[in-house]
């Protein structure tokens, strides 16, 4: 994001564009990633409401992979997803490999 | 006037369709519990909201200038102060409804951390309390002021390693047992009050729900694990807020109209409270040679809690 100077702050230190964090990636925060096995996944959605970083991908009420801009690879996500018999549908896999 | 407008089911599929209030590139640690509360404290309200945020990691984390990851007006003034700051907020709305100037319905809610609630905003959550306002405080508790480096606060538990009542050869970690806020908040009288814990979305997201539609002041405490402070791994804090349910450490009840209701009892599945305590590094110290009386003393704590807040349950009953 441009700096601004002085002049152009907005009164009072407000941010009037709301959610604009959303541009500041903490994906390279990451050292584990989470690598979604759809075969076991059984669209619970645990992973999605439990994420802290909103970077479960949803569409048309399905989890649909992630948003590696945003996750920070805490592995919640894999620790809560249930899979399918017994076959997480979420690993945590070492970054970079 | 407040109506319970939310109809929405609380189904997961549902809930997929609402906004996402709470964007990622906050700057949360990786796995803290935190975030997961307020995005599910988020998605429970169907009407426009408000925030009001104490300093504390939530407040820092998530609007470092010029970026903020809150979609919903939101405001920061003092460490102290979040209720009085939520209680003005409301005012001002109340006064313009009565002048005509504004139609909408809103909610509004503070959020907190357990040292800027239980013990430097105590005052000004009492009073908001104590006033009437029609606002949902929310306190999330990781039992420790983690911003500025996990220092005690009147929400640690007892026996826990903190920096401020670090464990040595004289002392083994907190000596006191913790503030009981929700009973306190509840002897208020208010509208609402109950204890939630993120691993049970449907019964926390309820719970905001109730709170937001009765006609007055209501408060929450939500369990918050934090990697950092508890000294845990950045995977475990839906596990841990569900082990402090399942051990009775944190058990989930409400109170309304003077009714006590636990919505959470595991009978004679209650765990031992050493599960929870576990996988801390906080309570490392506990379980070495010699400390069994603390162990002990831990338990003995939480069966107290747990079973007078039956006997509550119980007396209120009919
Ligand atoms: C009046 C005042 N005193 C001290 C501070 C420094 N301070 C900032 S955050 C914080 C700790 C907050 O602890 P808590 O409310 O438990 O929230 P947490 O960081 O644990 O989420 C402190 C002491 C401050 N900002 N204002
Ligand atoms: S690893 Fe953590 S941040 Fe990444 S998607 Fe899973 S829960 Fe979200
Ligand atoms: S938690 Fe696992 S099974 Fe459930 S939706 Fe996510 S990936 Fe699929
Ligand atoms: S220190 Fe703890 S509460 Fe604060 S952001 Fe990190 S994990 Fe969360
Ligand atoms: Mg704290």
């Amino acid at each position: 994001m441009k700096q601004m100077n002085w002049n152009e702050l907005p009164h009072a230190g407000s941010i009037l564009k709301a959610g604009n964090a959303n541009e500041y990636k903490t994906g390279s925060w990451r050292s584990l990633k989470p690598r979604w096995i759809e075969e076991n996944c059984i669209q619970c959605l645990f992973c999605w409401i439990y994420c802290p970083d909103s970077a479960v991908s949803v569409k048309d009420e399905k989890m649909t992979g992630f948003d590696y801009d945003h996750c920070k690879g805490c592995g919640v996500c894999a620790m809560e997803c249930p899979g399918k018999k017994g076959n997480k549908a979420i690993v945590m896999e070492e970054e970079g490999k | 006037m407040s109506t319970p407008t939310q109809e929405n089911p609380l189904t997961l599929k549902a809930l997929t369709h609402k906004p996402v209030h709470l964007t990622g590139g906050h700057r949360m640690c990786s796995g803290c519990g935190a975030p997961t509360i307020v995005r599910q404290v988020l998605m429970a309200i169907d009407e426009p909201v408000v925030i009001a945020n104490a300093t504390g990691c939530l407040e820092v984390s998530t609007c470092l200038f010029p970026y903020t990851a809150w979609q919903v007006p939101w405001m920061h003034s003092a460490f102290e102060n979040a209720a009085a700051t939520a209680s003005g907020i409301e005012t001002m709305y109340r006064s313009l409804r009565k002048q005509g100037k504004l139609k909408k319905e809103m909610k509004f809610i503070a959020f907190g951390g357990d040292g800027g609630t239980y013990d430097i905003g105590f005052q000004a959550l009492s009073g908001a309390m104590e006033r009437g306002h029609q606002l949902l405080y929310i306190c999330y508790d990781n039992g420790a002021y983690m911003n500025t480096g996990i220092q005690r606060s009147s929400a640690t538990p007892f026996g826990a390693d903190t920096t401020t009542q670090p464990v040595g050869s004289k002392i083994q970690g907190k000596t006191q047992r913790r503030k009981d806020l929700t009973r306190i908040m509840a002897a208020h009288n208010v509208a609402y009050a109950a204890q939630a814990s993120p691993h049970n979305w449907k019964d926390l997201m309820t719970k905001v729900r109730k709170a937001l539609a009765t006609n007055g002041p209501a408060y929450m405490g939500v369990v918050s694990p934090c990697n950092r402070g508890w000294r845990s791994q950045t995977n475990d804090s839906i596990l841990l807020s569900r082990l402090a349910v399942e051990t009775c450490y944190w058990p989930l009840y409400e109170v309304q109209d003077g009714k006590w209701t636990i919505n959470y009892d595991p009978k004679d599945r209650k765990k031992p409270i050493t599960e929870w305590l576990k996988p801390q590094g906080r309570f490392k110290h506990l379980f070495a040679p010699g400390n069994e009386a603390l162990l002990a003393r831990f338990q003995e704590l939480v069966d107290q809690d747990w079973e007078s807040l039956k006997k509550l349950q119980e007396m209120s009953k009919s």
